[in-house]
């Protein structure tokens, strides 16, 4: 039993707890929550650095052996997304402080924000499907909370949306669980693995994995199921926009690729060339949704659809290249994505708006702020030597060796937009002349230090995964090799049989 | 039994999604419900309905023998029924503030987020 596995949980959900016994004194719930953080970003460290050391790790709760009991497993993919989950946290707690509004701090911001982080990081540790289910609800009740948390209008009409099609998708995703378990026998991923070729009726297990497909496919936000997300994720304050365009659609994408790369790997023809479909379609959608919002939130927030098929055309090649491919664009977007967010908070505390046409003269008022947008604006473009053009490049190299034409081009095609949408928002936000004055910065000096210390952070992230690809991009080979070869999962699960 | 529940599963879909498709926010949840219950119930019966043979082991014995009903899927769906309560729970009360807030229950009437304008 490995403590490292159990830590990700136990660490945001005490500190939940302790926030809870501090309700009246938010700020020391704040500072809580920023040790929390902190503590679960050091643990993300350690665990990935004790699997690129000492292979996949499992610990078998209440000491029941796999397959009859739960198991956690971190392989790479499962450590890099955790580690992830501890700097987005520690990020947005340190965005919070300053950004969020004390009535909101006031009703349980802190503990809402602790919970859905173990949520997140349950998801990515568990071996277990229905574990997988338990996790993701406790990941949606706190999202649902975070999300109408202040109850303004455009925040509850969102809401009922938001919770109305991830429900069904639970739905959706609890009858798939009860039924592999009526063909199957077992719940256990690394189990399935090895039962699921053996199934007499091959039609039932690929239905089962197109109602699997279809339950992440709506919590990821994948065409046609992504409608939902921009009529929701723009209404929340910044920071909680940012957690969820973070890590929330990135939980549905990491359980896509361990369905598909562990479990439904019978019939690949079918189902990752129907994925890769959907990847080609959720690109191009997107991004045009993008092209044609004014908002500053909702243009990102189309966006977050758009990179979803980025991440998924690495599924539907289904080559170890793609997959490696994937997985840094995953870590590149969601720094990017994350820090445009909260660029767009700033933002609106300077000028009172998000509308890109009564926005302006930006670049005059804070240089400092134009740099921080204007980087992670380039990465997610895709321009050389920031982290996108990296990403892109690797899928773009894995898609021609693998012969799919077809889905390359879209991808380039989709990034000349990407790059247009976001020349959009410099030149309306930051160049062009303001029709309404920015604001004089109206916080105080070290406010507003704090309130850039995260967004350069990340900007200077996405700049130093760029210039030092290497690193990073090994690891995430190492994931995709595992993933490619799962019979190392399933042995070091059950224990070598 | 099993094609009596298959009926009753399939009618509970077809009411749930029914309802959800209604403009009512009201009916909206009342289908949500509907639909958890009848997702459970499909655990429940693809899970095989065995009657009267409880998975207990006999007092001599080691492991169990002869057919037995297996616990596994009705733990989920009591796991199920318990986090589905919560959930209703907590959009109960989101349709609550939603109406007092946006002063309709008409799902029609709420699209001022869809709006390419802000």
């Amino acid at each position: 039993m490995n403590i490292l596995l159990i830590l990700p949980i136990l660490v945001p959900f005490i500190t939940a707890i302790l926030c809870l016994f501090f309700w009246g004194r938010v700020h020391f719930q704040e500072r809580l929550t920023v040790a929390g953080m902190l503590i679960l970003l050091i643990i993300g460290i350690a665990l990935l650095s004790d699997v690129h050391e000492n292979g996949i790790q499992t610990a078998q709760l209440g000491s029941w052996e796999a397959p009859f009991g739960i198991t956690f497993a971190a392989d790479m993919l499962s450590s890099i997304m955790v580690t992830i989950t501890g700097l987005m946290g520690l990020m947005t707690a340190l965005y919070s402080v300053v950004g969020m509004d004390e009535t909101r701090e006031r009703f349980g911001y802190y503990p809402l924000l602790n919970i859905l982080l173990m949520g997140v990081c349950g998801a990515f540790l568990t071996g277990d499907v229905f574990n997988l289910y338990v996790w993701f609800e406790v990941m949606l009740i706190a999202s649902f909370v975070l999300l109408a948390l202040g109850g303004e209008r455009a925040q509850l009409e969102g809401a009922i949306k938001y919770v109305t099609l991830n429900l069904v998708s639970s739905a959706i995703f609890l009858m798939a669980t009860g039924i592999l378990y009526s063909v199957t026998g077992t719940l256990n991923m690394a189990d399935l693995h090895l039962v699921v070729g053996d199934v007499k009726q091959p039609g039932l297990v690929t239905v089962l994995a197109m109602m699997f497909l279809v339950a992440f496919g709506i919590k990821a936000a994948i065409f046609p199921l992504f409608f939902w997300l921009p009529a929701s994720y723009h209404t929340p304050p910044v920071a909680v926009t940012t957690i969820f365009s973070g890590l929330l659609t990135k939980v549905g994408v990491y359980a896509l690729i361990r369905f598909f790369t562990l479990i439904f790997v019978h019939d690949t023809n079918y189902t990752h060339t129907l994925i890769l479909i959907a990847s080609g379609f959720t690109m191009v959608v997107g991004v045009f949704g993008a092209v044609s919002q004014l908002e500053m939130r909702r243009l990102l927030s189309f966006h977050i659809v758009s990179q979803i098929g980025y991440l998924l055309m690495g599924l539907g090649i289904f080559t170890a290249a793609s997959l490696a491919a994937s997985i840094f664009f995953m870590v590149h977007v969601i720094i990017a994505k994350s820090a445009l967010f909260l660029v767009s908070g700033v933002v609106n505390r300077l000028s009172g708006t998000y509308d890109l046409k009564k926005l302006g003269g930006l670049y005059k008022a804070s240089p400092t702020l134009s740099i921080l947008f204007f980087v992670p604006a380039m990465a997610l473009a895709g321009i050389p030597p920031l982290s996108g053009f990296w990403a892109k490049f690797a899928l773009v190299r894995a898609g021609l060796e693998a012969e799919d034409y077809l889905i390359v081009a879209i991808s380039l095609f989709v990034s000349v937009f990407t790059l247009y949408s976001m020349i959009k928002i410099w030149s309306e936000a930051f160049l062009k002349k303001p029709k309404v004055t920015p604001g004089q910065i109206n916080f105080r000096e070290a406010d507003w230090l704090q309130m850039l210390f995260p967004l350069a952070v990340l900007a200077g992230l996405t700049l130093v995964l760029g210039i030092a690809v290497d690193p990073v991009y090994q690891l995430a080979q190492e994931a995709a090799e595992q993933l490619m070869n799962p019979t190392l999962y399933v042995t070091t699960v059950l224990g070598g049989e | 039994m099993e094609t009596v529940l298959a009926f009753v599963i399939g009618i509970l879909f077809a009411v749930g999604i029914y309802l959800m498709m209604r403009r009512s926010l009201v009916k909206l949840i009342i289908g949500l419900g509907v639909l958890g219950h009848a997702a459970n119930l499909l655990i429940f019966t693809v899970g095989r309905l065995t009657r009267g043979e409880p998975p207990l082991i006999g007092k001599h014995e080691e492991v169990l023998s002869g057919t037995f009903a297996d616990p596994l899927p009705q733990a989920l769906i009591l796991t199920a029924i318990v986090i589905g309560f919560g959930v209703q729970v907590f959009a109960a009360v989101l349709i609550k503030s939603a109406y007092r807030i946006v002063g309709t229950d008409d799902l029609d009437e709420m699209k001022s987020t869809d709006e390419t304008q802000p």
